[in-house]
């Protein structure tokens, strides 16, 4: 079946009667009423101008924009330095400086209203810890949590996506341990969390307290932050959405991927793959890139805003992330094609040729400049993949169902990590019995990150809030919206969907998907 | 070194329920007692060789050859139909390691792991190899800093134990019943030293866990609840004790007649125990 394309052509009552359905669905709240309306209104825009191989390539979904839209009007992931409005105030939002942790937080809330993502709302709500520690002097540790409670309360209900991610860590301090407290006892979809745990900065203690949490919660994610570091400068990095690591007072203009497992059903070899289709539609993906950051950059008008002259962000500071999928699958094919019988995932062999897939990638990107990209290269990401992706598994995951042990499964995958500077999203699924012994968990993050897993982020099979793709969901809420009583979170409509078309909820604990349905289906 | 080889039926390289953290198990072949309630029956003879499962072997994977079983597990589809026929409760699938087999296969997973544990079967039959292997494990300095446990039903002597704790650091420790009869009735023999082990272990601080398996009309009684009290009374309140509920998952025969224990009868355990001023209980994650 060939998928749907994006230059379709519709006619005036096809789109009448979207529009028409959208505004009468009675499962969504006017304000998600009035996003999938600009959605489609974006849509009905003619692409920006592609060449015909790449359009091609597009309606075929072998390379794939993840449905952003077709006029980039802001980046797809937008990660303000938070500093600068809690040292600077805001003139353009008449905002004064903060003078103590009301003020802070507060400013907070108005700023993040101001922060665009490709979902509308914001992706990144800034190293928190970090961010407020200075306004804590003199507040008792029981005003803090109150405070943060209701600063929590007020994120779950008003950016009800879950997309959003708080980064705390690396230190262990008093704001840490209070968002690590109130995350656990609200159990809230949003916001995300992530703690960035470096062995040399972190205490054994709070990273028992993360892994504890992921018990009760399935969050925080537990990020490698030397291996992060490293890849960054000075100015720092802040992880988002689906385990992305993207640079601080800038982000991702656009995040485009390769269906892997299609450009191997064109191969007649792993040779053949590697030197020839893979290499003519990454040429292609990129042009695609460069097309929808050249729209961006030169004629949405994106960066005469406010946050650049307030320098929260830094028009250099955006990378393009470059995606890829499906890996399991192209193995498979390019070994059944070799007639090997290993699989992805359990077969030395087979994990070889996902290995030198991933270094060709890797090294392929890092010989392209990009223009009007941070230090003028994307960034490889392994992609979690989208609501609608069928019998093809997220970045480098192995497939749904099928996971060895968690060990045997950081140990089949740790050596991909190196080659996905912008992240790997990689999901482990934990029994429940390891909720009898927290122990457990704990050393499981610290073997997993010992070997060289960018990100360290569990599902417990029994928890309600569970981990689609990179998105938390709650079990019953999709219970709910299947019921058609829809649902206050946005992603809950996404993790039904994808719940329903990939097995997620049957899988055996629960793996991924990915990130963003592109609009009302 | 020349250390023993241990037989053992299976290695798990990530359990969460066999000691604290994340561990390698080695689940020993052989067992001294034949409780009809094993979850793991197949893990209690010792082959004889008697051939009987060759010709129940589809895929081809066992063969006879100069009178002797022999596994090959490249050829094995894991269809478990060799442990259905075998008259004696043993396994044609075992595999004979040493002390560095199993030393190299530590240091693989050496990352993710909290220690190791001896299981089985009885891991305590085959002591001389246990003790060669913690000693080695102690004795790397790569090594030195996982923990060693033993899960046993306490059918050792003293003696046994004496030689082995210097190199254990824990012992989950099985009390099957305490009535006579019903020891012999759900294991075949008089298991009542085993409390006594308990005292031996407790005062070497290596007792780390009571594991205590509810059967519903047999070990779930007053009498015998009023005695589990008393024994763990008698051990100290703070002993950890963790309750395992009868399920019918890899038993066999008449076991299967046997009714489940529900989660609701654990709970009522749980509360008698705390009643009683024990807190320290653990109950299953899940009931299948």
């Amino acid at each position: 079946m060939k998928p749907v394309s994006v230059r379709r052509s519709r006619n005036v009552p096809e789109i009448t009667e979207k529009l028409r359905k959208i505004t009468n669905d009675p499962t969504l709240s006017p304000a998600q009423k009035a996003h999938y309306l600009a959605v489609e209104a974006e849509n009905m825009l003619p692409y920006p101008e592609l060449d015909a191989d790449v359009q091609e390539a597009l309606d075929d979904r072998i390379i794939c924009d993840m449905f952003e839209g077709h006029a980039p009007y802001k980046p797809r992931y937008v990660l303000p330095d938070y500093s600068i409005v809690l040292k600077n105030g805001s003139d353009y939002l008449e905002l004064p400086v903060p003078q103590n942790l009301d003020e802070a937080i507060n400013t907070l809330m108005i700023a993040y209203h101001h922060v665009p993502s490709v979902t509308g709302m914001p992706v990144y709500l800034g190293d928190l810890d970090n961010l407020l520690l200075p306004f804590c002097d003199g507040v008792s540790d029981d005003a803090l949590r109150q405070k943060i409670r209701l600063f929590w309360r007020y994120l779950d209900r008003t950016l009800p996506d879950a997309f959003m991610h708080a980064n705390i860590g690396p230190s262990d301090n008093r704001v840490a341990r209070a968002i690590l407290e109130i995350d656990a006892e609200l159990g809230q979809v949003a916001p995300n969390l992530t703690f960035l745990y470096d062995p040399d900065t972190s205490t054994e203690d709070i990273l028992r307290l993360a892994t504890d949490n992921i018990l009760k919660c399935s969050k925080p994610h537990i990020a490698n932050h030397p291996v992060h570091k490293a890849t960054f400068d000075d100015r720092g990095y802040g992880i988002v959405s689906c385990y992305n690591a993207l640079p601080v007072a800038g982000g991702s203009s656009t995040l485009t991927r390769i269906n892997l497992k299609a450009v191997a059903e064109l191969s007649d070899s792993e040779s053949h793959f590697l030197n020839e289709v893979l290499p003519r539609y990454m040429d292609m993906n990129f042009r695609l890139t460069e097309t929808r950051i050249s729209y961006l950059f030169d004629q949405s008008g994106f960066f005469d805003s406010f946050l650049v002259s307030e320098k929260w962000i830094d028009r250099d500071r955006f990378t393009a992330m470059y995606g890829i999928y499906a890996m399991a699958e192209a193995v498979n094919i390019l070994q059944d094609k070799a007639a090997l019988e290993g699989r992805y995932g359990f077969d030395d062999k087979a994990n070889d040729l996902g290995l030198r897939i991933s270094k060709m990638l890797s090294e392929a990107v890092e010989a392209r400049p990009l223009k009007n990209a941070w230090q003028g290269r994307a960034m490889l990401h392994s992609q979690a993949g989208l609501s609608d992706d069928i019998e093809a598994t997220p970045g480098i995951r192995i497939p749904y169902g099928t996971e060895p042990d968690p060990v045997s499964h950081v140990q089949a995958l740790a050596p991909q990590h190196q080659y996905y500077p912008s992240g790997v999203s990689e999901i482990l699924t934990i029994d429940e019995t390891v909720k009898n012994n927290p122990e457990a968990l704990y050393q499981l993050c610290k073997g997993a990150l010992a070997s060289g897993f960018r990100e360290f982020t569990a599902n417990v099979s029994s928890n309600d809030l569970v981990r689609v793709t990179g998105y938390m969901i709650r079990l019953s809420d999709v219970q709910k919206f299947n019921d058609q009583k829809g649902s206050r979170t946005n992603t809950t409509g996404l993790g039904a969907e994808a719940a329903d078309l990939m097995g997620i909820l049957d899988r055996k604990p629960r793996v991924v998907g990915h990130e963003l349905s592109p609009g009302y289906t | 070194m020349n250390s023993p080889l241990a037989t053992l039926n299976k290695i798990l390289t990530c359990s969460f329920v066999d000691g604290p953290g994340n561990r390698l198990v080695l689940f020993f072949q052989g067992c001294n007692l034949a409780c009809s309630a094993c979850h793991n029956p197949y893990t209690i003879g010792i082959c004889d060789h008697c051939g009987d499962c060759v010709p129940a072997c589809d895929p081809g994977a066992l063969t006879l050859q100069s009178n002797k079983v022999i596994f090959n597990p490249a050829l094995c589809d894991q269809c478990d139909a060799c442990l259905t026929i075998c008259p004696i409760s043993a396994s044609p699938m075992t595999t004979q390691f040493s002390v560095d087999d199993i030393l190299a296969l530590i240091r693989i997973h050496k990352p993710f792991l909290g220690g190791i544990t001896v299981s089985g079967g009885e891991a305590t039959m085959q002591a001389d190899f246990v003790k060669d292997l913690f000693t080695a494990i102690k004795s790397a300095p790569d090594l030195s800093d996982l923990t060693c446990f033993i899960d046993s039903n306490g059918m050792l002597d003293i003696a046994g134990w004496q030689n082995l704790l210097p190199v254990t650091d824990g012992v989950m420790l099985d009390i099957k019943a305490f009535a006579m009869d019903l020891q012999k009735e759900l294991t075949g023999h008089d298991t009542s030293a085993a409390q006594n082990i308990a005292r031996v272990l407790l005062k070497a601080g290596k007792l780390y866990e009571i594991r205590y398996l509810l059967i519903p009309g047999k070990t779930d009684n007053t009498a015998e609840l009023d005695q589990l009290v008393a024994f763990i009374q008698s051990l100290g309140l703070d002993t950890k004790v963790r309750l395992n509920a009868f399920q019918h998952h890899g038993v066999r025969g008449l076991a299967l007649d046997q009714d489940i224990m529900p989660k609701e009868g654990v709970d009522a355990v749980v509360e008698l125990l705390a009643d009683a001023g024990i807190h320290n209980v653990t109950t299953p994650a899940i009931y299948q």
